[in-house]
């Protein structure tokens, strides 16, 4: 679960107008929403540089000249000079609500510890990435580092907020007071200044409590909570979380430029913004019943939110991005990895130089079809890398004995398997520059499609402006409203991708298929191997699929057996994806370029034929 | 250093820039308000906590954590030297005594008695933090640095690798669109800052590192170069604390890209003169550029401040980069700004504006693949 807001303030009057901010590193974005009829509707929007930063140093500045843009558009008085006018006094003054997201100024970076780095150090992870936090560093007793190369770390690093746990109530406490110790030694130093305690949450084994506020009780912003791993088998991050936002909005939003002002302005806590992007999609998967992967690939990091049979995980891959970090892409995913996706052929020299390019002038956009395809390209990578990542941090829990029966000798998993399970999954949410503003919404459903290998049938869709922070934080005042808005302004459907899972030979039967449309009309087919089909399927249509893979392909219900589904429709369509999973791209250059060039030309990719 | 996002780099003959000076942790300030300073000199002083090592007693002495208190020799607080006994047994046979000596020279900080661990810290060290640029003394944060002023002229690179550095200007090349191949490189540049022109290929970085000059100005290199010299692929820019023998920036970015012309006319008009450089580059919210900055004789308070001229956009006849494929790095002059979306070849629609180039030919791009030449 993700952080609910401490102390909602009561909002007793209707509310008819609500106008919301998020505060990015480097833009703000304000949204209008009104009821319109029955409904609540995203009518406007404006955004503004964020003024966090020098010469400004005040993040209200970006909000107020955001919040004007949408005065100017929408010929609504919402400002009195720096203030914002609530509650509404008629048609065309006021709003109800102020909201406020922030991830400003690098967001919440915390650094969090443990006993057994697999085990209280991945649950403090979780806790840390569940609340919203970027977490710089995992320290554990067996991490593998010596205790004064700890010490330095801690020393060197310079987090908002530190996140100790380790142990199981009533266990052993040596290794955690040991972890207290070292931190005590290396006097961390919050980032935004030394005129503060650094806030530090204990939330390890309780008998361990009163050792540790001796320790550190003087030396940091000390504050207990619960454990977070009471015993092996259960997590229990719950209270963590809530005491992270908490201090967030005591200790560092009070330190950052500006926010002291803007607190008093909201009318409801400001909440980190991948707190309330997390928020939204676990909203959303709990309302539909569905399980759901979203992402937000941004300049410098992409997030991955995934809601799995309820269970709700985030991850933030830090350096993996399209501008800022868009060479460390190149690094982490290597050039052949990038170059799979790139219909033609281009040195390697020409291609290093680009991307560098990119990463030193990050605002700039690709002027011509080859740049847009290498940036997809990389794009692709950049999703393909921090859904790995998600995975192997979105587990059970690890170090938790396991029930065996005989039955299971032939299945040997250990603990802590990854929840995310794509042959499960129902819905993938794409967000962030690359994927939202991407010239034909089709190049958004591919490179999600290269990029994950969605299995069986899956729907897919793309936030249309990036106003999920926004409608975070308003679910906690009024879900119906976020949710009115979500499903009507802020998905944009692209449409349901059928992906039998097997390889087979280029040209091979991967299986028939019959699509009853909505007029009536039928259409029977065969997908070979190899061939990458898309079906016109408009926005709120369903169509009836059924699927009669081969022998040795699933098509979700187990190899060979016939399915049958009923998918939607969307700006895209409906994709029937025969490349085989685990997709296989020739290994020759040449083939690799010619199928490439088929596949985008089937599906209408770029602009003219390539 | 840190200031807002601009798309543009200034390169200017004259302008005063301000550098604050901040100690990374609460120290002593050397200098009074008022005062001049040069570059070298020290502005402000703090002891760093000297580095702690953790010992394990109980473990190395085989005892029970709450019992090693029976076996310590030094005290929390007692000064240590390296080698000297810190806790030792008192077995009954002498040839089973088993004595800790310290790994370090420091204090005893903590004695644990719950685990068993002693700590032990070195020695604070003293780190002077240095005036960068020759100038006046226009405030003190007291216990925390200062801020120095200084009329100079002001080159700002796109990155840049290595930290601070001091030396005289010396042209190695004669024009901005010739590379600067190794045998530009004499002995005589130890210690200098060495501008080229439009690309630094290899093997001149080795001749340079050996050589032993201060910085390196030039156009452009290849990343592939970049990475050996690094040793590592560069992953984010954010750069400032590498050790690769020299600083280095660059003007324009990866590729061998011809030098401003008007980059390198400033640099060229102070061939002689001392510099202070940074190859510090943080290409995020808080954008940070290398720069080179070349304090003017007649020092002092100017008019104008960097900074203080906003700029109303980009207008007609600005000067301007391009800096986006496939025209990286040409430069020409605002023609016309056209304020309707136009659809580009990526069918994404998007503001333009027109580059006139020296040749009278003139090329549409969006408005996001520019940057203003500041100060031109």
């Amino acid at each position: 679960m993700t952080v609910p807001v401490p102390n909602d303030p009561p909002i007793h009057r209707p509310l008819r107008v609500v106008v919301a901010t998020d505060c990015g590193s480097t833009t703000t974005k304000a949204i209008l929403i009104e009821k319109v009829g029955d409904e609540y509707r995203q009518t406007y929007r404006g955004e503004a540089p964020t003024t966090v930063e020098a010469p400004f140093e005040d993040v209200t500045r970006g909000v107020l000249n955001a919040i004007a843009e949408i005065e100017e558009l929408s010929g609504r008085k919402i400002l009195d000079g720096d203030r914002i006018l609530t509650p509404c006094r008629d048609d065309k003054t006021g709003v109800d609500l102020y909201i406020s997201t922030s991830s400003a100024g690098g967001g919440l970076q915390m650094m969090v510890t443990g006993v057994v780095q697999n085990m209280t150090g991945e649950s403090a992870q979780r806790a840390a990435l569940g609340a919203g936090a970027i977490v710089i560093d995992v320290l554990a007793s067996n991490d593998g580092r010596l205790p004064h190369e700890k010490i330095e770390r801690i020393r060197t690093m310079r987090p908002d907020m530190i996140l100790m746990s380790g142990g199981t109530d009533g266990g052993a406490v040596t290794h955690v007071v040991e972890m207290a110790e070292y931190i005590a030694a290396a006097e961390p130093k919050p980032r935004f200044g030394a005129t503060y305690k650094l806030p530090l949450i204990y939330a390890g084994n309780k008998a361990a409590q009163g050792q540790v506020r001796s320790i550190l009780g003087e030396k940091t912003a000390l504050e207990m909570t619960e454990n977070i791993r009471p015993v092996l088998e259960r997590e229990n991050l719950g209270p963590a979380r809530h005491k992270i936002h908490d201090l967030f909005l005591e200790h560092v939003m009070q330190q950052a430029p500006g926010y002291k002002k803007l607190m008093d302005m909201t009318g409801a806590p400001i909440m980190p913004t991948p707190a309330a992007v997390g928020l939204i999609m676990e909203t959303i998967a709990k309302r539909e019943h569905i399980n759901l992967i979203g992402v937000d690939i941004g300049g410098a990091t992409t997030d991955v939110f995934s809601v799995f049979d309820g269970t709700f995980n985030r991850t933030v891959s830090a350096n993996l991005g399209m501008s800022y970090s868009i060479s460390n892409v190149l690094a982490e995913a290597g050039l052949a990895n990038i170059m799979r996706w790139v219909p033609f052929t281009i040195d390697e020299q020409t291609l290093r130089n680009r991307i560098k390019n990119k990463m030193i002038r990050p605002t700039t956009i690709p002027q011509t079809l080859d740049e847009l395809q290498i940036e997809q390209a990389i794009a692709r990578e950049a999703l393909r890398l921090a859904l790995i990542h998600h995975k192997s941090l979105a587990t059970a829990l690890k170090g938790v004995q396991q029930e065996r029966t005989i039955s299971d000798v032939f299945e040997q998993q250990t603990s802590g398997k990854t929840l995310i399970d794509m042959s499960k999954l129902d819905l993938i949410v794409g967000s962030g520059g690359i994927l939202s503003h991407a010239p034909r919404r089709v190049q958004a459903m591919m490179m999600m499609v290269d990029a994950y290998e969605p299995l069986g049938v899956t729907r897919l869709s793309v936030d249309s402006i990036f106003m999920m922070p926004h409608l975070g934080v308003l679910s906690t005042i009024d879900e119906q409203a976020a949710m009115d808005v979500f499903v009507r302004d802020c998905m944009v459907y692209l449409g349901t991708c059928v992906a039998p899972v097997g390889q087979g030979k280029i040209g091979d039967r991967c299986a028939d298929y019959e699509i009853a449309f909505p007029d009536g009309r039928v259409v029977n087919d065969r997908l070979k191997f190899g061939d990458l089909r898309l079906y016109p399927l408009g926005v709120g249509e369903q169509a009836t699929v059924i699927l009669r893979p081969v022998k040795g392909v699933d098509g979700g219900a187990g190899s060979g057996a016939p399915v049958t589904k009923t998918v939607h429709g969307g700006v895209v369509g409906l994709l029937f994806d025969g490349r085989g999973r685990p997709l296989q791209l020739p290994a020759d250059q040449q083939a690799r370029v010619a199928s490439l060039t088929q596949w985008f030309n089937a599906v209408e990719m770029y602009p003219t034929s390539i | 250093m840190a200031h807002s996002y601009t798309p543009g780099l200034t390169v200017t003959d004259e302008t005063v820039v301000r550098r604050v000076r901040q100690l990374p942790l609460q120290g002593t300030v050397l200098v009074k308000e008022g005062e001049v300073v040069r570059a070298a000199q020290s502005v402000a002083r703090a002891e760093l906590p000297g580095k702690v090592y953790p010992l394990n007693l109980a473990n190395q002495l085989g005892a029970a954590p709450n019992e090693i208190k029976d076996y310590l020799v030094k005290r929390e607080g007692d000064a240590v030297r390296k080698d000297e006994v810190l806790a030792e047994n008192k077995p009954f046979f002498k040839w089973l005594k088993t004595e800790i000596r310290s790994p370090v020279t420091g204090t005893v900080e903590s004695i644990s008695l719950v685990t068993g661990q002693v700590l032990l810290r070195e020695p604070p060290r003293v780190l002077d933090l240095l005036a960068y640029v020759d100038g006046l003394v226009v405030e003190v944060r007291p216990q925390q640095g200062v801020t120095v002023e200084c009329r100079c002229s002001l080159v700002q690179g796109i990155f840049g690798i290595g930290g601070e550095a001091y030396g005289e200007v010396v042209m190695a090349v004669e024009a901005p669109d010739r590379p600067l191949a190794p045998d530009r490189l004499t002995a005589d540049m130890k210690g200098k800052v060495v501008v080229g022109g439009s690309f630094l290929p290899a093997e001149t970085m080795a001749k340079a590192k050996e050589i032993g000059v201060a910085g390196l100005v030039v156009g452009g290199i290849h990343d592939h170069d970049l990475r050996a010299l690094l040793g590592y692929d560069l992953g984010v820019a954010i750069t400032g604390s590498e050790q690769v023998g020299f600083t280095l920036i660059l003007t324009e970015g990866f590729g061998a890209i011809p030098m401003a012309a008007k980059t390198f006319t400033v640099l060229a008009a102070h061939a002689g003169a001392m510099a202070s450089i940074s190859g510090a580059t943080q290409i995020r919210a808080g954008v940070i550029r290398p720069e080179i900055i070349i304090p003017l004789k007649n020092g002092g308070h100017a008019e104008k401040r960097m900074g203080e001229s906003a700029r109303e956009g980009i207008q007609l006849g600005d000067l301007v980069r391009i800096i986006r494929d496939p025209l990286f790095g040409k430069i020409g002059r605002v023609s016309a700004l056209p304020s309707e979306l136009r659809k580009i070849p990526t069918e994404s629609e998007v503001r333009v504006l027109e580059v006139r180039f020296d040749d009278g030919s003139a090329v549409v791009v969006p408005r996001a693949n520019i940057e203003v030449i500041e100060g031109a």
